[in-house]
């Protein structure tokens, strides 16, 4: 039988993809918080999960130079949403930066969360590899 | 592929941008005081404008950086005082002082430098999440 390291990792490596994505967004987010007319976006994460697992998205195919990606790596497919702005201000901007800040926290603990779990299958496998 | 080095990119653009905006700040309060004899050599308020740049061409990952698009005069007349002893008074006797609200600007100071905050810590929490991606497996 075949070791298969996506079977053994389970939803976890596609779920850390997901998260840095999600980490980048929100990050964006805050560096753009005095930013007039910018609008803040965030991605849906149980959509961006399912999108990573199902695979290799579809990309459009480049037959020039000059055209653009489309991008076709997981967790890259689903677009980025527009936040609904419960405060919005005078200048267009719709960052709420307690709003992004909760998020981005609570992202980077789920992040490690994935870490750790991704760790722990990691030793599971060495721990089947020794065969102590 | 998404990949949180970007992310440096991203906080450390809004850091200069946050600093452009606290050395205007600083320029600003400390010519609020500078007399001058006409309202043209009069000082102006400086305020930076901010601009976010798309990280990738056709924007399909949404992040974006900070630039500063210009550093904008403020267009509001200078004040104008009656002190006729002043050797800086024009022939009516008035001088002119800078149009710099200073109070305006201390708000200003105050939230530029929560912002300078804010992106010092996503980068530290960054540099955390990086260096436990990196101890992966080996523990």
């Amino acid at each position: 039988m075949a070791l298969s390291f996506d079977k053994a990792l389970g939803i976890h490596a596609d779920a850390l993809q997901v998260r840095s994505r999600r980490l980048e967004l929100l990050a964006s987010n805050l560096a753009n918080a005095d930013t007039p007319n910018y609008k803040a976006r965030d991605i849906d994460f149980r959509a961006a999960l399912g999108h990573a697992q199902q695979g290799e998205a579809v990309a459009m195919r480049r037959t020039h130079a000059g055209h653009l990606p489309s991008g076709g790596a997981a967790g890259h497919a689903v677009e980025p949403q527009y936040r609904v702005p419960s405060q919005p201000s005078l200048d267009g901007n719709t960052v709420d930066t307690q709003l992004e800040q909760a998020a981005f926290s609570e992202n980077a603990v789920q992040y490690q969360a994935s870490l750790d779990f991704l760790n722990s299958r990691f030793q599971g496998l060495r721990t089947a590899l020794r065969g102590e | 592929m998404s990949n949180l080095f970007k992310l440096f990119e991203i906080s450390g653009s809004a850091l200069s941008a946050q600093s452009v905006r606290l050395n205007t700040v600083a320029s600003n309060m400390a010519n609020a005081q500078v007399v001058s004899g006409s309202p043209e050599q009069a000082y102006r308020a400086r305020h930076p404008v901010f601009q976010s740049v798309l990280q990738d061409i056709g924007g399909a990952s949404g992040t974006a950086s900070v630039q500063v698009a210009g550093v904008l005069e403020s267009q509001a007349e200078p004040r104008a005082e009656y002190a006729p002893e002043h050797p800086l008074a024009d022939e009516q006797g008035y001088v002119y002082k800078p149009n710099v609200n200073v109070v305006e600007e201390m708000a200003n100071m105050i939230s530029a430098s929560r912002s300078y905050q804010n992106n010092v810590e996503v980068m530290n929490t960054t540099r955390q999440l990086l260096l436990r991606t990196l101890q992966l497996g080996q523990q």
